[in-house]
């Protein structure tokens, strides 16, 4: 009966490690794979050529890749710039200030609006945002838009990991200790004072990890972006400029004119960019992370 | 390990009698703390009923009473950290001086907290630098100036008997001090903005016996300027050191009196029944 138990043990054990390891593997299986599908984009055109040209004409055998990639930094820029503070905001509100019946209420409907499926928020964001931008904003600024823009983009992303930021910063809050924000009161400071110095400082390794989820959902979000980007290949040099972002690069064009050579090649190696700047920007936030929560 | 920042958090000038802001002066009599009829209940449970004591001026008051009773509440309603409570409601009233804490404004509210301090049960450093928490409460009252502050924080770490301690870290993180220490930072962190009153709930149960004297010494120290509300469920801490005494049954003040009548003669039942060991 005991070998048994033991057996079971050690089998379980060994199984759940197996299972975590192809997990792992998968994720640089799939590196591996991109890049072996863009291998021969890679072996016409340099690297450096790659990421730093700007004009994009597949036909002419141009694939500049830099106004993706800036495309996707400025989407999710303008979506975090917008999206911080007022998730700050909100959580602060929720937890220091708001009385448990506004809670009841309002906790549904954050978790309601985090799992609304993105292209929800691209018909939104064309319905409302986008006449928004091209009728009321942009004519104050520029002659002519057409609301497809990036700021259309990151104020429709903003809007889509808010949500997310909300939920996870209430949840932040909420486990910093009581006595803690009694001290604090207990020193005659005000629900504001206490909010700022004590409860989000008490949650700065958590609010930066919560960024970091929030920039990574943000930097693969698609469908929602591609739907009021304005897709120009262009690197955008004002908020009301069309941008074209990695993913909406792939998604638009996967499965067409593949007839192009070196076109696949070219869609793969933009899967690839995304992937490493993912990778790359979680990587840093980690070791970033470690560092702040060692100092506290 | 020193730290670069330790000339800048050292006073320049460390003979200067000790002269607290403007701000915070004292009143010159010291005031004491009345409990007028007061109730109060959380989502319907009536927890404190009629309660009336006067809680006197420079002297150590032990609340104390079996577990459950409502010392913490009533002492939580002290300085109205009770609001936070979910469903809580009161009557009755509660005054500093003749200054009604129950029923206050908002700006009335931050000024009486400011002068009723607490030392909570298990120490609660801010997040921030031993610097920075005993700074903290000066800052939001408006205090500025890093010379004011230095002063502030070298006078209160050396009430506490802490300066020597951490003087060359002052910058560090307060969660990095012993238990024993960061109980001491608390102390003197309410210190530091002035307080008439000092209320500890159990402010030495979780700390280890050295420690433990050490607060117990400083609270002796202390009520020749304050006076000092502590709650205790070990009996001999208040045998040591109340000089007055409040004993709670079941939300009901039963007996209030200096500490050699209440130890020496109670008058009612229940008071020698609790002090016999009986009830618990
Ligand atoms: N937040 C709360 N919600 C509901 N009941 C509470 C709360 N805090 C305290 N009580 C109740 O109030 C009573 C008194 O608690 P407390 O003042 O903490 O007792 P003591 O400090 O004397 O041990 C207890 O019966 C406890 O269950
Ligand atoms: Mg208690």
């Amino acid at each position: 009966m005991n070998k048994l138990r033991i057996i079971k043990d050690r089998a379980t054990g060994a199984i759940m490690a197996t299972i975590t390891i192809v997990a792992l593997l998968l994720v640089i299986v799939m590196g591996i794979g991109l890049y072996l599908k863009s291998a021969p984009i890679l072996a016409e055109h340099s690297l450096w050529d790659l990421l730093t040209a700007s004009s994009w004409r597949p036909f002419k055998n141009e694939f500049g890749f830099l106004p993706f990639f800036m495309g996707t930094i400025w989407v999710t820029l303008i979506a975090i710039t917008i999206a911080l503070p007022l998730s700050l905001l909100t959580a602060i509100y929720l937890t220091e200030y708001a009385h448990r019946i506004v809670k009841r209420f309002v906790f549904p409907a954050l978790d309601i609006l985090a799992s609304l499926p993105s292209v929800i928020y691209g018909v939104w964001g064309t319905l409302i945002i986008v006449p928004w931008i091209s009728d009321t904003l942009a004519p104050h600024f520029v002659d002519f838009s057409a609301g497809y823009t990036t700021l259309a983009a990151g104020i429709v992303l903003s809007i889509m990991v808010l949500p997310l930021l909300v939920s996870l910063f209430v949840e932040l809050f909420s486990s910093v200790s009581d006595e803690l924000r009694a001290a604090s009161y207990s020193l005659g400071s005000t629900r504001w004072q206490t909010a700022i110095s004590v409860v989000t400082k008490k949650s700065l390794p958590g609010i930066f990890a919560a960024v970091v989820l929030a920039i990574s959902r943000a930097l693969g979000e698609t469908i929602a972006v591609l739907m009021v980007c304005g897709n120009l290949p262009q690197i955008p040099h004002s908020l009301f400029d069309a941008c074209y972002p990695l993913p909406a690069l792939i998604a638009n064009n996967y499965g067409e004119m593949l007839s192009l050579p070196l076109y696949e090649a070219a869609l793969m190696f933009a899967a690839l960019i995304l992937f490493f700047v993912v990778l790359l920007f979680n990587v840093t936030s980690r070791v970033i992370l470690y560092r702040i929560e060692k100092q506290q | 390990m020193r730290n670069p920042f330790l000339r800048w958090f050292i006073p320049a000038d460390t003979n200067e009698p000790f002269v607290p802001n403007a701000k915070f002066q004292h009143p010159a009599v010291a005031p004491e703390i009345t409990v007028d009829h007061f109730n109060l209940s959380i989502d319907g449970a009536q927890i404190l009923k009629d309660v009336c004591v006067k809680l006197p001026a420079n002297k150590i008051t032990c609340i104390i009473g079996p577990s459950g009773c409502g010392k913490s509440t009533l002492l939580k309603s002290l300085n109205r950290l009770s609001d936070s409570i979910e469903g809580v409601k009161t009557s009755g009233d509660i005054r500093l001086g003749d200054q009604s804490i129950v029923n206050c404004s908002e700006s009335d509210l931050v000024e009486l907290r400011r002068r009723i301090g607490l030392v909570p049960q298990r120490p609660t450093p801010l997040p921030m630098s031993i610097f920075g928490n005993i700074a903290y409460g000066c800052k939001i009252h408006g205090l500025k100036g890093r010379r004011q502050l230095k002063k502030i924080v070298h006078h209160y770490l050396k009430v506490v008997g802490l300066w020597d301690e951490v003087k060359d870290r002052l910058g560090n993180p307060a969660t990095r001090l012993s238990i024993g220490q960061q109980q001491r930072l608390c102390l003197a962190r309410s210190l530091a903005v002035e307080p008439e009153f000092i209320l500890a709930d159990e402010a030495t149960s979780a700390l280890d016996p050295v420690s433990s004297k050490t607060i117990e010494d400083l609270f002796v120290k202390l009520k020749k300027q304050y006076s000092i509300i502590m709650v205790t469920h070990t009996l001999r801490q208040a045998l040591r050191i109340a000089d007055y005494v409040v004993f709670i049954y079941m939300g009901e003040v039963i007996e209030v009196g200096d500490a050699k009548q209440v130890f020496e003669n109670p008058q009612h039942e229940l008071t020698k029944k609790y002090l016999s060991g009986a009830i618990s």
